[in-house]
């Protein structure tokens, strides 16, 4: 009723494939901005922004910076923490070289180093495919963490090999360190989230996007309609470790505050992968999607027993949700393959058409 | 000039300067490059009969070590513990084809890998629940596996080989004969293998595709715990045993997802060159610890002039 589609007509080409062919999903997603810029901000407490909002914004922009590489792109990579790691010692690197340096300039120029390394690390995709090309990507997972740990100039010569970000200050508001208020970080990387996103969006409905779905669906057949493959799986790496080293930035400089090498080990890589998958491959909203059920998931079975008056000690705790997200996925991936964008879609579909069942 | 001689020329001096410390490292990446080349025979298996790139096979390690252990800290007696292990790793195997497999039949590649991805958390979340998170010493009096050691004087030097080591290398071998004995000679064996070569066809002439998927996983199981023992003797028995389950990645890399030679032969070299590796150029230029990336950088330059792997079966595609 709400999502009646009739007596909005397309005349035209343009206005067909445009961004909301259908009126109600420019309103809903008005609505879910407003919630995102103006409710949340307004009625969240401090915990909540950040054991919850932050990391989400966080997860799902480097599940979209995946999301390009294997839902569009079709290469299955396994490597997205080490991308991520490099985006945040690039930038760490970058903002003790230069101190004058924007945080927001910082942040655009270190996803070039990720890039530049993921273009570097996708060469052999060129030559492998499938699950050995998993596996070659696995091979810059553990070769960068190794790097962050034995190269001492990237952490600054620090005793403790750790990096800790310092505070910085963006046009006058202080925005990462510890004296930044949770809100202002929140905002600065909701906004950073909001144009990466719009950016993805269009570039993956353009020439780009195209070129990489048909990569995906059959490489030989797109090699022989004439696309390039080299120039179609490098850029699809290029734009995914950019998105993914500034998802990775993001990370340690809005939310950690501080990193240790073995953040980026390789079970931030399959939590990211995860993401990417239950919320649905190929798709932009999924990403957002995903990352709500995996962050909020063990934030809420964390919370659950105390609410309900049952005291399970926490290493327990622990335990019981690894079981529990790992039976989750299983349960989801039978229920729904192709994830929770797929969910919304026949949703909304049954919205367009209902009460008819056709 | 001297930085080349330095990495070029001075580690092969090194070598035969001082053969039977040469030796001893080979025999630590022999020992090591065993154990890769059992857990890559579990991968290979499964994949061969399923199409299914289980990444479980790491936490299966784990978990029939932790079993095993677990049992006999509860009272149980050595020589019941083990059968017992053994059924623990049938259930898991039943478990996971009526749960997972089953219901997932046909979908992508992809699809399958998270599913095992998801067993694999689920296993980790279940095996500290039941167990505990600590480390645990494998049991290695009770099951009769000796801990002295031989000592050989090569060379005017001196080599030692631990006897556990030695029982490590030879249960491995009779572990692969009998595999090989096992899928060339026994009927079920054949089916296997024949369900690897063509599915629909093994299916039209009546072979069961539930049974031998229960039947691989449980041999993938069994081989898991023999490499659980042996590892775990060596090092403890932990979740941390699991990186060497991503060891096993590039074996199967370099030897082909399809092989069980190839993870043999894969398995040893790469055992014994990333060992070479870290002892002559890895701790003195490059700061040590190198195993974690070596294998994966090998395994990806011989990837790149050999795409199916040195054993792996060749890749035609057609539009």
């Amino acid at each position: 009723m709400l999502y009646r589609t009739s007596g909005q007509f397309k005349t035209s080409y343009e206005s067909d494939q445009a961004l909301f062919p259908v009126k109600q999903d420019a309103w809903l997603l008005m609505v879910i901005l407003v919630a995102a810029y103006v409710v949340f901000p307004l009625t969240a407490s401090e915990f909540t922004f950040k054991a919850l909002l932050v990391p989400v914004l966080i997860y799902s922009l480097a599940a979209m910076g995946l999301n390009i590489l294997t839902g569009f792109a079709g290469q299955l990579s396994l490597g997205t923490a080490g991308f991520m790691g490099v985006g945040a010692y690039a930038c760490y690197k970058l903002t003790t070289i230069f101190p004058e340096m924007n945080v927001l300039v910082a942040l655009a120029l270190s996803g070039l180093f990720s890039a530049a390394v993921g273009v570097a690390f996708g060469l052999p995709s060129l030559r492998i495919k499938g699950f050995y090309l998993a596996i070659a990507t696995l091979a810059s997972q553990f070769f960068l963490v190794w790097l962050f740990e034995k190269w001492a100039w990237l952490y600054n010569y620090n005793a403790s090999g750790a990096i800790e970000v310092r505070t910085m200050e963006f046009f006058g508001i202080v925005v990462t360190g510890p004296t930044a208020s949770p809100v202002t970080q929140y905002y600065f990387v909701l906004a950073v989230v909001t144009i990466i996103c719009f950016a993805m969006i269009n570039l993956t409905r353009g020439r780009y996007g195209r070129m990489w779905k048909a990569v995906r669906d059959m490489d030989i057949a797109a090699e022989l309609v004439g696309i390039n493959l080299m120039r179609a799986k490098l850029t699809a790496f290029a734009v995914s470790s950019y998105v993914v080293g500034i998802a990775g930035a993001l990370l340690v400089f809005f939310w950690k505050g501080a990193a240790e090498p073995n953040l980026f080990d390789i079970p931030l890589s399959f939590q990211i992968l995860f993401i990417a998958i239950i919320g649905g491959l190929g798709s932009i909203l999924g990403n957002f999607l995903g990352a709500i059920l995996i962050v909020a998931l063990p934030v809420v079975l964390n919370v659950l027993p105390e609410t309900l008056g049952i005291s399970i000690n926490s290493a327990t705790m622990e335990h019981v949700n690894d079981m529990i997200v790992g039976a989750l996925i299983i349960m989801f991936l039978i229920v729904e393959p192709h994830g929770l964008a797929r969910f919304w879609a026949l949703i909304r579909e049954k919205l367009i058409i209902w009460p008819y069942p056709h | 000039m001297e930085i080349f001689y330095d990495v070029l020329i001075d580690p092969f001096v090194q070598m035969v300067e001082a053969p039977d410390f040469l030796l001893q490292v080979l025999w630590e990446g022999l020992v090591s490059g065993v154990l890769y080349a059992l857990i890559a025979l579990g991968f290979v298996l499964i994949f061969k009969s399923s199409r299914i790139f289980n990444f479980a096979q790491g936490i299966m390690v784990v978990f029939a070590a932790l079993t095993l252990v677990g049992l006999h800290e509860n009272g149980v007696p050595a020589w019941l513990a083990v059968p017992l292990t053994l059924g623990v790793m049938y259930v898991l195997a039943v478990g996971v084809e009526r749960v997972v497999l089953r219901p997932l039949v046909g979908q992508p590649d992809i699809i399958l890998f998270m599913a095992t991805i998801g067993v694999t958390l689920f296993l980790i979340g279940f095996g500290e629940f039941v167990f505990g998170g600590e480390n645990k010493v494998m049991i290695t009096e009770a099951l009769g596996i000796p801990t002295g050691a031989f000592e050989f004087y090569p060379f005017d030097g001196f080599l030692l080989i631990e006897q556990k080591d030695l029982t490590a290398v030879i249960m491995a071998v009779l572990l692969v004969i009998a595999l090989i004995t096992f899928l060339n000679r026994s009927s079920m064996g054949r089916a296997i293998r024949a369900l690897g070569d063509d599915h629909q066809a093994a299916l039209s002439v009546g072979i069961s595709l539930s049974t031998i998927w229960v039947i691989v996983w449980f041999i993938a199981g069994v081989i898991a715990l023999a490499t659980g023992v042996v590892w775990g003797a060596r090092a403890g028995v932990s979740f941390a045993l699991e990186v060497i389950a991503y060891k096993a990645l590039p074996v199967l890399m370099l030897g082909g997802l399809e092989s069980v030679a190839g993870a043999i032969v894969g398995g040893l070299a790469i055992g014994i060159l990333e060992k070479l590796f870290e002892i002559y150029w890895g701790q003195p230029f490059l700061g040590g610890n190198t195993e974690t990336w070596f294998a994966f950088i090998l395994a990806l330059l011989v990837l790149l002039f050999r795409p199916q792997g040195l054993f792996g079966e060749r890749i035609i595609e057609r539009v």
